[in-house]
């Protein structure tokens, strides 16, 4: 085993942070070391943090770390903020926020720039969550701005995601966009103390309601009632929180309540009864991250959903499913060096290019021509 | 394995600090500015930081260049500080410590013997630091 490696592994965290540097870089001989890691990792809670610029992101992690080593746990956190198309240069802001923090190498925070290339987010995003993994983080945060693929795969790294949304972030039609609200377990409406609060919390889990129609379908949603065998959930259907109408943000900031209560707990999101087991109804929670007000509730929300997870074997299945997907990446990067290589044996793209312009070749046959060998590889052996 | 990168291709990752007393940071985020501008990953401190907050920092950041901002005169007593602390990680060797600010002429000399790459007082050109880093950032 190399000596960075056993350096990370006996809690070194200069070797940790060399590690994920080697990572990020893809420096000759990174593919040996997350080899190497791999065995020690699948401890950590992973959870991804995501949500607009501005919706308090960095802030939250800071306390939710703070909280977890307040417990007793470690903690890894990665950010990754956006780089320059142009120079990709970029200015990582993020640990300006971690201020509860200062002084205390257990909670690990890496920034990093989602450097261009396709794809490449991603596996430097996971292989350095393994890294924080295999080096014993209790707890790793995973936070990047939401917006677009790149970042649902960022986030696909988490066992459970929650979404932050600023109170008034625009009406409804904003939610339905880019996915948002699909990846989210919870959601966090962050900033609760200010106007608008309420009304986002009440459009956010109409909106989830609506998504739900599917996975927990008659589940009437927030109602709880399990009754609602039709799948049918309007306004009417009496999926909304009662205590909409009183605007009291002090008497909303409420966790999904206790697992024992299921009305509570139905009605504030959370597990539901289904046909054949239970099902995830993300909860909105509020926090006011500044203050660290409703932090205790979200994280007893991320605990709640870790639990089921676990208990439903969903945490299994997400795993598979994260694998699967982490070799098929692979397998794309690989065989498109592969490619590239072969288009540079055949004298580079632009002869080809040459050829499509003058119409003795078209795009498709030169396609078939290159990938030609590698289709007939395996035949020959 | 074939999605490794050419070592000389690597982003050069950058700590822009401000540290002690110190309320004074237009300069700083000037730099950090151009800093990006020239391709480099830049991470801001921050206002007020300890010496320990630095180091902690550049060490968990792994950064190959730490320029430190001080414009209070404090620099003999905070910038030691940091030097020891990279020392404590096993830091110091790779990281190519720069200071930017007012440091007089006589301070300079025990500066550079701690360990400090190169000082840029007022006047220096944006060009001539990124050129700096560009020539002496550390190979890993």
């Amino acid at each position: 085993m190399g000596e960075l490696i056993q350096d990370l592994l006996d809690g070194k965290h200069r070797a940790l942070a060399r590690v994920i540097t080697k990572i990020e870089n893809r420096s000759p001989g990174y593919r040996d070391l997350v080899r190497e890691l791999h065995a020690h990792t699948g401890n950590a809670e992973v959870i991804g943090i995501t949500g607009s610029p501005g919706a308090g992101k960095s802030t939250l992690v800071d306390k939710m770390a703070a909280e977890y080593r307040d417990r007793g746990l470690t903690v890894g956190v990665i950010a990754i903020d956006p780089s320059s198309p142009f120079t990709g240069g970029a200015v990582l802001g993020d640990r300006i926020r971690m201020a509860s923090n200062v002084g205390d190498m257990d909670v690990f925070f890496r920034s990093m720039s989602a450097r261009g290339q396709l794809g490449g987010v991603s596996t430097a995003t996971t292989d350095a969550v393994k890294a924080l993994d295999a080096f014993g983080k209790d707890r790793v945060i995973v936070e990047t701005v939401g917006a677009g693929q790149n970042e649902i795969d960022i986030v696909r790294t988490a066992d459970t995601v929650a979404v932050l949304v600023p109170p008034s972030s625009g009406d409804d039609v904003q939610m339905l966009k880019a996915g948002i609200l699909e990846i989210g377990d919870v959601f966090v409406v962050n900033k609760a103390d200010l106007d608008g609060a309420d009304r986002t919390v009440s459009e956010l889990k109409e909106m989830i309601m609506m998504r739900d129609a599917s996975p927990a379908a008659g589940t009437g949603g927030y109602s709880g009632a399990g009754t609602d065998a039709t799948g049918h959930h309007g306004p009417d259907a009496g999926g909304m929180d009662d205590d909409d109408d009183t605007p009291d943000p002090t008497s909303e900031i409420t966790g999904p309540g206790s697992a024992g209560t299921p009305g509570r707990s139905a009605r504030h999101g959370g597990t539901v009864e289904v046909e054949g087991g239970e099902a995830w109804v993300p909860p909105v929670v509020q926090t006011v991250a500044k203050s660290g007000e409703g932090l205790d509730e979200f994280l007893e929300t991320l605990g709640e959903h870790r639990s089921y997870l676990e208990r439903t074997g969903e945490l299994q299945a997400k795993a598979r499913a994260r694998y699967a997907a982490e070799i098929r990446r692979l397998l794309r990067e690989d065989t498109r060096e592969l490619l590239e290589r072969e288009l540079e044996a055949r004298g580079g793209i632009d002869s080809f290019v040459d050829d499509v312009v003058a119409r003795e070749t078209d795009p498709y046959t030169v396609a078939d021509e290159v990938v030609g060998p590698l289709r007939d590889h395996p035949e020959q052996e | 394995m074939s999605t490794e990168q050419d070592p000389e291709q690597r982003t050069i990752r950058c700590l822009v600090a401000k540290v002690g007393l110190d309320g004074h940071d237009r300069g700083a985020h000037v730099i950090a500015r151009a800093f990006r501008d020239a391709g480099f990953e830049v991470i801001y401190s921050g206002l007020h930081k300890a010496p320990d907050e630095i180091v902690q920092a550049a060490v968990q950041e792994d950064v190959d260049v730490l320029g430190i901002s001080i414009l209070s005169g404090a620099h003999n007593t905070l910038v030691p500080k940091i030097m020891e602390g990279l020392e404590e990680y096993g830091a110091l060797d790779d990281t190519l410590v720069i200071v930017g600010g007012i440091v007089p002429e006589e301070d300079r000399p025990e500066l550079r013997e701690s360990g400090v790459a190169e000082i840029f007082g007022p006047g220096a050109s944006m060009q001539e630091t990124i050129d700096f880093i560009r020539e002496n950032a550390p190979r890993r």
